[in-house]
């Protein structure tokens, strides 16, 4: 059996085990949530919005690069939806200027690292304030209603209940998962993404268009960050001049407790997926044990920690 | 300027800088079909500098590239590719945390139509490869490896092996014996006379003259970033090329030999050599 892949199934399947030991403890802590539907459904209209971006966040993770701005991206996105759907009453006009935003800002991202060199993690500390900043210097701080976005069917089909449980954005998270998936590991742009984070040098003298990989993936970033913005937004009916915050350690913890490491190089879509379900239902978790908010950070910390010396002592004993 | 046919690559009066540093200044080189050129030069003479812009990873600050006697316009690496020219690297160019299927088509995966990669035709002809030019026995080894946990020869033949595979019309190999052992050398040598055999034509870099001599036909130098000699190999002695290797790395000067201007490139006769020693 190929080393690589044993490997990269040994830290997959740890983190399931993770999953399944989190559950355990919260069912034998608190049989009475977890062992009724409720609660599962909860996490599935929650989780979707950074399982998403998780999912989105990866490929940069693998290419090496860092990304701090899709939150104000998801807000600044969310408040143009808002706008073009107020003004013009459609939701799919709001929904396809929401995403092109999305995408121009993150290939903004992606321009000016790759023109100008500059380290993709503080690049995006700057534009992560500068879009949050811009949001709230347009609405004001004010939210506004999406209530009457009920009355196009895009509504339920992106967060409508199927069968009057099923969230449907679960469903989309998963088909985003497997849409990525297919890309990483069938496509020839999933391979470049890998041969850019593992050795940009070598990928660049044979062939591999590094900036433009760098390019493609930030850009896609903003675009997945825009339509978790408005799934987030519509999901409660109302913009919150707050939205996007909050997202941003969940989010890249998502990430790194999935396995992909922050050098970059390999990462798995399926490890994201089961990293983002372990913080999701953290919190849930916690407060349903009975025990304070206070925990959950504390325990955050310690998974995280738990998990990323993990995988890194499973890599190590390949290379 | 002559334009000789008989060369299958010619590179004429390139000169590149790496910021203030003059790297290259006015090479003239070419290569000849079915020839084997020596390319030798002490660390830092600009030999993979002068590879790496035929292999379109630099490009030059000034200077003409022809193939087939075709001017080159809007060089890259897919372009060199495209017309014929593989390439060892000094550094070996691989994904080490990759298999060495990945590795063996990295940069021109075979594709569907939509850009799909399609993996086992890649892995069964990753496994002939190996097994026709790596002598691929080891129960160690297989496609599935990852290239980080394989030894320093092993390597080096993926890195071989991949731009053999290709039947490029010319293969360039930037110091490929560096670091090898004396059988996994004799493989190397052995692969460059099989290019010779095919009728194809190679660039072999090299700190080692006596690795380059039995292989090639002329033996280029190059010092500070131009061509100080050049030698058929048919018109001079191993003890004669070694005598004037010395006597560059001692005193910087080569007299000026009839032998040089063989090359289908013009020489200006009194083409001054640099001094090596300050
Ligand atoms: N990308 C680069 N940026 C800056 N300087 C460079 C770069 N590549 C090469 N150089 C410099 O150019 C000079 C020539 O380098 P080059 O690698 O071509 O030499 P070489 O003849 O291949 O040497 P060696 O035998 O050690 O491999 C060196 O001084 C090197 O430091
Ligand atoms: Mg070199």
């Amino acid at each position: 059996m190929a080393r690589l892949k044993a490997a990269e199934y040994r830290s997959q399947l740890s983190v399931v085990f993770i999953l399944l030991a989190i559950i355990v403890l919260f069912i034998v802590g608190s049989p009475k949530a977890f062992l009724s539907g409720d609660i599962y459904a909860a996490f599935m209209s929650t989780i979707p919005f950074s399982m998403i971006m998780a999912l989105s966040l990866t490929l940069v993770v693998i290419t090496g690069e860092m990304d701090l701005s899709f939150p104000s991206i998801m807000g600044f996105c969310g408040y143009i939806f808002t706008v073009v759907f107020h003004a013009s009453g459609s939701f799919p006009l709001a929904l396809l200027t929401c995403i092109v935003v999305g995408l121009g800002a993150g290939f903004l991202n992606g321009l000016l690292i790759v023109k100008l060199r500059l380290p993709s993690l503080v690049l995006t500390i700057g534009t992560q304030f500068f879009w949050a900043g811009l949001t709230q210097v347009l609405c004001g701080g004010l939210g506004k209603t999406l209530v009457p976005t009920k009355q196009s069917i895009l509504y339920y089909l992106f967060v409508g209940r199927i069968g009057g449980k099923l969230p449907a954005q679960i469903l989309w998270a998963v088909l985003i998962g497997f849409i990525i998936w297919l890309v990483l590991n069938r496509h020839r742009f999933g391979a470049h993404i890998y041969f850019t984070g593992d050795n940009p040098a070598s990928a660049r003298v044979m062939g591999v268009n590094v900036d433009k990989v760098k390019m493609v993936v930030f850009t896609q970033m903003g675009g997945f960050a825009a339509f978790a913005g408005v799934l987030a937004s519509i999901e409660v009916l109302y913009f919150w001049p707050t939205l996007g915050q909050g997202y941003l350690l969940k989010t890249i913890a998502a990430v790194f407790l999935g396995g992909t490491p922050v050098e970059g190089g390999v990462g798995t879509v399926f490890g994201t997926f089961i990293g983002a379900i372990i913080i999701g239902i953290l919190e849930a978790g916690i407060i349903a044990m009975g025990m304070s908010g206070f925990w959950t950070q504390l325990v955050y910390g310690l998974i995280i920690v738990v998990s990323i010396a993990m995988h890194s002592l499973l890599r190590r004993k390949i290379i | 300027m002559t334009v000789h046919d008989d060369a299958l690559v010619k590179m004429v009066n390139i000169w590149k800088s790496f910021g203030h540093v003059e790297v290259l200044r006015g090479v003239n080189f070419a290569v000849k079909y079915n020839e084997i050129v020596g390319l030798l030069g002490d660390n830092g003479a600009g030999k993979s500098t002068l590879i790496k812009i035929l292999t379109g990873v630099h490009h030059p600050d000034k200077g003409e590239i022809y193939w087939k006697g075709q001017k080159l316009v809007g060089y890259s690496v897919a372009k060199a590719r495209d017309l014929g020219i593989e390439t060892v690297f000094q550094e070996r160019a691989l994904s080490e945390q990759h298999t060495i299927w990945r590795n063996v088509f990295m940069g021109r995966e075979i594709t569907t139509p939509w850009g799909f990669i399609d993996i086992k035709k890649e892995r069964e002809e990753t496994e002939r490869i190996m097994r026709q030019y790596m002598g691929f026995t080891s129960a160690a080894l297989s496609v599935d490896s990852v290239v980080g946990t394989m030894s320093g020869g092993e390597k080096q033949g993926v890195a071989i092996a991949r731009a053999l595979h290709f039947q490029a019309d010319l293969i360039i190999l930037d110091e490929p014996t560096t670091g090898l052992s004396l059988s996994e050398t004799q493989k190397v040598l052995s692969f460059v006379e099989e290019i010779k055999k095919n009728g194809k034509s190679a660039i072999f870099i090299t700190h080692n003259i006596y690795h380059v001599y039995p292989v090639a036909d002329r033996i280029v130098v190059l010092d500070r970033g131009r061509v100080v000699g050049e030698f058929e190999k048919a018109t001079i002695s191993l003890e004669k090329l070694v005598e004037k290797l010395y006597l560059v790395a001692r005193t910087g000067k080569l007299e000026n030999n009839q032998e040089s201007a063989v090359s289908g490139i013009e020489e200006k006769p009194g083409q001054d050599f640099q001094s090596l020693m300050p």
